[in-house]
């Protein structure tokens, strides 16, 4: 599929169910999105690709950060439901760090989507990857269909203005958008909030050359310790929150929105400085 | 369905079939500047450029009731200002005409291409969606001034019922378009790392659905979908292609080069429709429609190949 040879895939695949832990092939049979005679989704998501992609991914998650996942049972099972969290380390590991979770110590396992930004679909190769595992634009049309249709989204309001962020500002909450809030509300859906410790740490930025950036149509462009953007062997520890479940107009004027949307900041804070507390060392 | 029935564009692919599905329902009357070849006897044929004076004669002697208007110009080598009166002036001469005459439905078959691929697009456009397919095609200018032409001529004329239909990608054994014809490439050019999913409709559907919209109570802007979506490759792959993959800052270069030198008929604008999502939501003319596509995905793709 999209270059990755039949063989090299079958291999992948049965990495990811080693690495998955024993029941892995079980649990990711429970996984059965709509698809058609070619396998995929209506939005190009396709299970058997997932399988095999998901093999650096779970490497990444067991082996190299080591990831502890806490209350993934307020994941509900099934029903639309918005996960919520902070966005940092300057490549997006984190969003594959929570998805993993869902999909390996989750049972019954969810495939979680994450939106991604418009930049994105520009990119080759990143672009139909992302595609083919079920991750998404994050417009407002794409959001509603897919909680009307019941499904799992994760959202990082901070956007690039968290991912990008310099080290010195390492666990400051950036500023929440309010699209999410928007979309809880109209949906009436409930929000997960998720606080990952250890991926603020993975690759300290001191430098964001904006211009080079704009140069290259990116979104930011970090320089880091190491030069690249690429990450240390952190310890993430994942804690998902109790559901937050929010009332009334979607239509409100934004300072209104404003008020929901810093508790669910909060409680993402109350989940990161809980996680903080709790580890013993940014490494292991 | 409509006691009459004129049909712009009938000598085209398009047209022919549809004639052929109509014409045992209702009397048919085409005009196209082409001859009609193989009509069948019941089909009145006007060999005429819509924006000539007879048209209107036509229209006093023969009480046309409906109109499905298919005729419009789209080839990217064609002379630009001919094509846009063609298309435009033809388009605004016969709505004139429709709404003197008491013509009691239009049928504009328009196209899903008319929002246009984009990065940020989402997976399923509305119809509400701006029409800024034209932004980097401009072949598509004259199409979308059609469909807005036809918009404002639907509030204007509200005792008339006016239907925009714009389907996805239309393919098949007879028709020349360039989804088509790209299909037919035994070494199609694709752009290195990019897969989207594309939605294609079997020229048979598309009648059919053109026929749907001419019945009485149909008033409106509808998406028409096929039977599903699918992955650019997928579709390659079904019909035993080898792509040549291209990188994406090379590809227009390669793309412009090609057409410039008339070695294939693909303006680069093109390339963004193998490169980002246009695809489109088709449920709204399935809800007010009942729409069914008959064709499944594998005998739409595969139909490209059949008796040409």
């Amino acid at each position: 599929m999209a270059g990755i040879g039949e063989e090299i895939q079958e291999r992948l695949r049965r990495w990811t169910l080693e690495l998955g832990g024993p029941g892995t092939r079980e649990r990711l049979e429970k996984l059965t999105p709509p698809r058609n005679e070619y396998g995929v989704d209506p939005y190009g998501f396709d299970v058997d690709y997932l399988q095999a992609a998901a093999a650096p991914v779970l490497w990444l998650y067991r082996k190299y950060f080591r990831v502890k996942a806490f209350g993934l049972e307020n994941v509900p099972n099934e029903g639309p439901v918005l996960i919520v969290g902070n966005h940092s380390g300057q490549l997006p590991f984190d969003a594959a760090m929570v998805e993993a979770a869902c999909l390996v110590d989750k049972d019954p396992p969810r495939a979680v989507r994450a939106l991604v930004d418009k930049w994105v679909p520009t990119l080759p190769f990143v672009s139909t990857l992302f595609a083919r595992c079920g991750q998404i634009v994050g417009t407002p049309e794409n959001c509603r269909r897919l909680l009307a249709a019941g499904e799992a989204l994760l959202v990082f309001p901070e956007g690039t203005r968290g991912l990008n962020k310099p080290f010195s500002r390492r666990y400051q909450l950036q500023g929440f958008g309010l699209g999410f809030m928007r979309l809880a509300l109209e949906n009436g859906v409930p929000i997960v909030p998720v606080g990952v410790v250890g991926a603020e740490e993975q690759a300290p930025a001191f430098l964001d050359i904006q211009p080079l950036a704009r140069l290259l149509a990116f979104p930011h462009f970090p320089i880091t310790l190491t030069g690249l953007p690429l990450p240390m062997p952190v310890r993430y520890r994942i804690w998902f929150g109790e559901p937050m479940c929010f009332t009334g107009s979607a239509d409100e004027e934004d300072a209104v929105l404003e008020g929901k949307v810093a508790r669910v900041r909060d409680a993402v804070a109350g989940l990161l400085a809980r996680g903080i507390a709790e580890r013993e060392h940014v490494f292991w | 369905m409509p006691a009459s029935v004129a049909i712009t564009g009938i000598a085209g692919n398009l047209g022919r079939k549809l004639a052929r599905i109509l014409h045992g329902e209702t009397h048919v009357v085409g005009f196209d500047r082409r001859p009609l070849r193989d009509r069948p006897k019941d089909v009145e044929h006007h060999q005429l450029d819509i924006r000539k004076a007879r048209v209107e004669d036509v229209f006093r002697r023969s009480a046309i009731q409906a109109i499905a208007h298919l005729g419009l110009k789209h080839d990217p080598r064609d002379d630009a200002a001919e094509a846009h009166s063609f298309n435009v002036a033809g388009t605004q001469k016969l709505l004139d005409i429709a709404a003197r005459h008491g013509v009691k439905k239009v049928v504009l078959l328009s196209s899903a291409n008319v929002y246009g691929p984009a990065p940020g697009n989402p997976n399923f456009l509305p119809e509400e969606t701006p029409l800024l397919g034209a932004a980097r095609l401009p072949g598509y200018r004259d199409l979308i001034e059609v469909d807005m032409y036809v918009q404002s001529f639907m509030w204007q004329h509200p005792g008339i019922e006016t239907v925009i239909l714009r389907p996805v990608n239309i393919v098949g054994p007879t028709v020349r378009n360039a989804p088509s014809n790209y299909l037919r490439l035994e070494r199609p050019i694709t752009v290195l790392g990019f897969d989207p999913m594309v939605q294609l409709i079997h020229e048979e559907d598309v009648c059919r659905a053109i026929a749907l919209a001419l019945r009485p109570g149909v008033r409106g802007v509808y998406n028409v979908t096929g039977p599903g979506e699918i992955p650019l490759s997928a579709a390659l792959r079904e019909l035993g292609r080898e792509p040549v993959p291209l990188p994406h800052f090379l590809v227009r270069q390669v793309v412009k080069r090609l057409f410039d030198a008339r070695l294939s008929s693909y303006p680069p604008g093109e390339v963004d429709y193998i490169q980002y999502l246009c695809a489109v939501d088709g449920s709204r003319f399935v809800r007010d429609t009942g729409w069914t596509p008959r064709f499944s995905i594998r005998e739409t793709l595969r139909s490209v190949l059949g008796n040409r």
